[in-house]
């Protein structure tokens, strides 16, 4: 006996196991490419030697103090640019017409585009993770414990998947994986710098100051800051959260609506 | 007969541009229907349509009975899909090519496996099954992408342009798939724009320009449909051409078109018969000819006449 109900469950489960099995796809593909992997391993590590080294000494005293500072902001920075590359690789799927094999198969619709953000998962770890040890290389050190590690961990790459939805709906809008590289190069370098990823917010204009003070970098650094390297983790926590719903709030309907009509 | 694809008035507007005004097409099942048209006459969106990854504007289309529109799930179930836009992944190796698509098709691991291997024996590719397919050749890649529209075991495919681009030699293994998999009862659309594949591979063409069903029959219909049949004869010796001339212009009571460099002489006919009637008359005379035969029209010509195009010109 099958119950609507019952059906609908069937449903979510295929379309869960067809979601992995292109997730695995993605994996498979980051194994042969593993030049895709630039963005989250060399692009990190450049910014944090050379923003530490360089600035450090000027901005917070010393190479040290600004270090613990930093690597939380950098952490948020480097993770939503690596979740920049889910539009730019599902635009390619499309234009090479490996979506219309996939779409002419009895598969749930979004399993494709759900496949391509799990696989994502992979390279968002694999930014924390190098992200990690180069800081610990240079002398940055967790205030507080292993649970608190995960837990900034598994935020950071929540944050990603949230705001991913941003980049595939870019993705699916524009014609060329090209041009949205490019899109969301000018979208994400403004985010990330007009924030207190690199300096404190109290000598900004006041305008810039008003927004970094609630950005979503902003907010999601000084909760990882709270997370590694002790203080108050409650407000900034909230204020990320709150972003994160309101990411895919906008952005997932938006994909899927620019999905729809592309594919 | 019962159809495996039915389709009536379909339309498909791109802003401007009509891909699709009112086409119909029946393809009955077991069959091939070969759809020929120049770049731009709707080949491909007919096919988008037909594999539920277009909606039509207007008109209706059902697969195997299920409506492309109200049941695409259905028809999905049905098909496989191959073509200039339904392609391979180039990173993956064949093997991991077959194994995705056998696990979205709900295979178990092993039973995916076992798929994967199977079809790569078939389309001899087992040697290349390690490797990624874009080191594959042009040949290689389209007999992994008929493998790979097949691993649903699909009873009706759709072959879009599977040999554009291909040398003569692919082209034959290509072609050699097809005929196999008919063989096997599978239903197959296929669309060309080489005449010599239409007239190769399908039971019945339709002829398509800007978005319309300019002409639809067997192949050897259409080119009686447009040109008739020609008689040509070649006299071995030049100085027998005023003979034969004569002889051809008097049987057929047309004045025979007259090559003097080749020395062929062609003229219309609308009877069979006449082409013994000729031997024994170039028999009485004592004329012997290296050529001598009666023919259709190529399909070369039907296009031509059908569409007013030339087909290679419009390739560029």
């Amino acid at each position: 006996m099958s119950t609507p109900a019952m059906n609908s469950m069937a449903a979510l489960d295929r379309g869960a196991r067809h979601g992995l099995t292109l997730a695995w796809r993605g994996i498979l593909k980051i194994r042969k490419n593993p030049e895709q992997l630039m963005d989250v391993t060399i692009a990190p590590i450049v910014f944090l030697v050379m923003f530490t080294y360089l600035f450090g000494g000027a901005l917070a005293g010393s190479i040290d103090s600004y270090l613990q500072m930093l690597v939380p902001g950098i952490m948020v920075m480097n993770i939503l640019q690596a979740s920049m590359t889910a539009g730019v690789q599902l635009n390619t799927d499309v234009s090479k017409g490996v979506f219309d094999r996939f779409r002419s198969m009895p598969i749930a619709r979004s399993a494709p585009l759900i496949g391509a953000v799990l696989a994502d998962i992979v390279r968002y770890v694999v930014c924390i993770l190098v992200l990690l040890v180069v800081a610990t290389i240079m002398g940055f050190r967790v205030q507080t414990g292993p649970v608190e590690l995960l837990i900034a961990a598994g935020l950071t790459i929540a944050f990603g998947l949230c705001f991913c939805w941003a980049s595939v709906f870019v993705g699916m809008l524009l014609k060329t994986p090209q041009a949205v590289q490019g899109m969301m190069f000018v979208l994400i370098m403004p985010l990330t710098f007009g924030s207190n990823v690199f300096v404190g917010t109290s000598t900004m204009p006041g305008w810039l100051k008003a927004w970094a003070d609630i950005s979503p970098v902003s907010l999601l650094s000084d909760a990882l800051r709270g997370l590694l390297n002790g203080g108050a983790i409650a407000g900034p926590l909230t204020g990320s959260l709150i972003w994160m719903v309101a990411a895919v709030a906008v952005f997932f309907p938006l994909a899927m609506w620019a999905y729809r009509k592309r594919v | 007969m019962s159809l495996a694809i039915r389709a009536e008035g379909l339309v498909k507007h791109f802003g401007e541009t009509k891909a699709l005004d009112g086409v119909d097409l029946e393809v009955p099942e077991g069959k091939v229907v070969g759809v020929l048209g120049p770049n731009g006459a709707g080949k491909t969106t007919a096919v988008r349509v037909l594999a539920t990854l277009l909606r039509p504007d207007a008109g209706h289309a059902t697969v195997g009975g299920h409506d492309v529109v109200k049941d695409p799930r259905a028809v999905r179930s049905l098909i496989g899909l191959t073509g200039q836009y339904a392609s391979v992944d180039e990173d993956l190796s064949g093997t991991e090519n077959l194994v995705l698509l056998a696990r979205l098709l709900d295979h178990s691991r092993a039973g995916a496996r076992a798929k994967a291997a199977e079809l790569l024996e078939q389309f001899e590719l087992t040697d290349a099954a390690g490797r990624a397919a874009k080191t594959y050749s042009g040949g290689m890649r389209r007999r992994l992408d008929l493998a790979a529209s097949l691993v649903g075991n699909p009873s009706v495919l759709y072959l879009d342009e599977p040999t554009t681009g291909l040398d003569p030699h692919a082209r034959n293994e290509v072609w050699a798939v097809v005929r196999k998999l008919v063989a096997n009862g599978v239903t197959v659309l296929l669309t060309t724009q080489y005449l010599e594949e239409a007239d190769q591979l399908a039971d019945t063409i339709t002829v398509f320009d800007h978005g319309r069903v300019v002409a639809e029959g067997r192949p050897d219909e259409l080119k009686r449909r447009v040109g008739g049949q020609t008689l040509q004869v070649r006299p071995t010796s030049l100085r027998d051409l005023d003979a034969v001339h004569r002889i051809l212009g008097d049987l057929t009571g047309v004045r025979p078109t007259r090559d003097d460099d080749s020395g062929l002489l062609t003229a219309p006919v609308n009877d069979p018969v006449l082409l013994s009637t000729l031997v024994r008359k170039l028999d009485e005379a004592g004329i012997t000819a290296d050529e001598l035969a009666l023919r259709l029209p190529s399909l070369d010509e039907v296009f031509l006449a059908l569409t007013g195009k030339q087909t290679e010109g419009s390739l560029a």
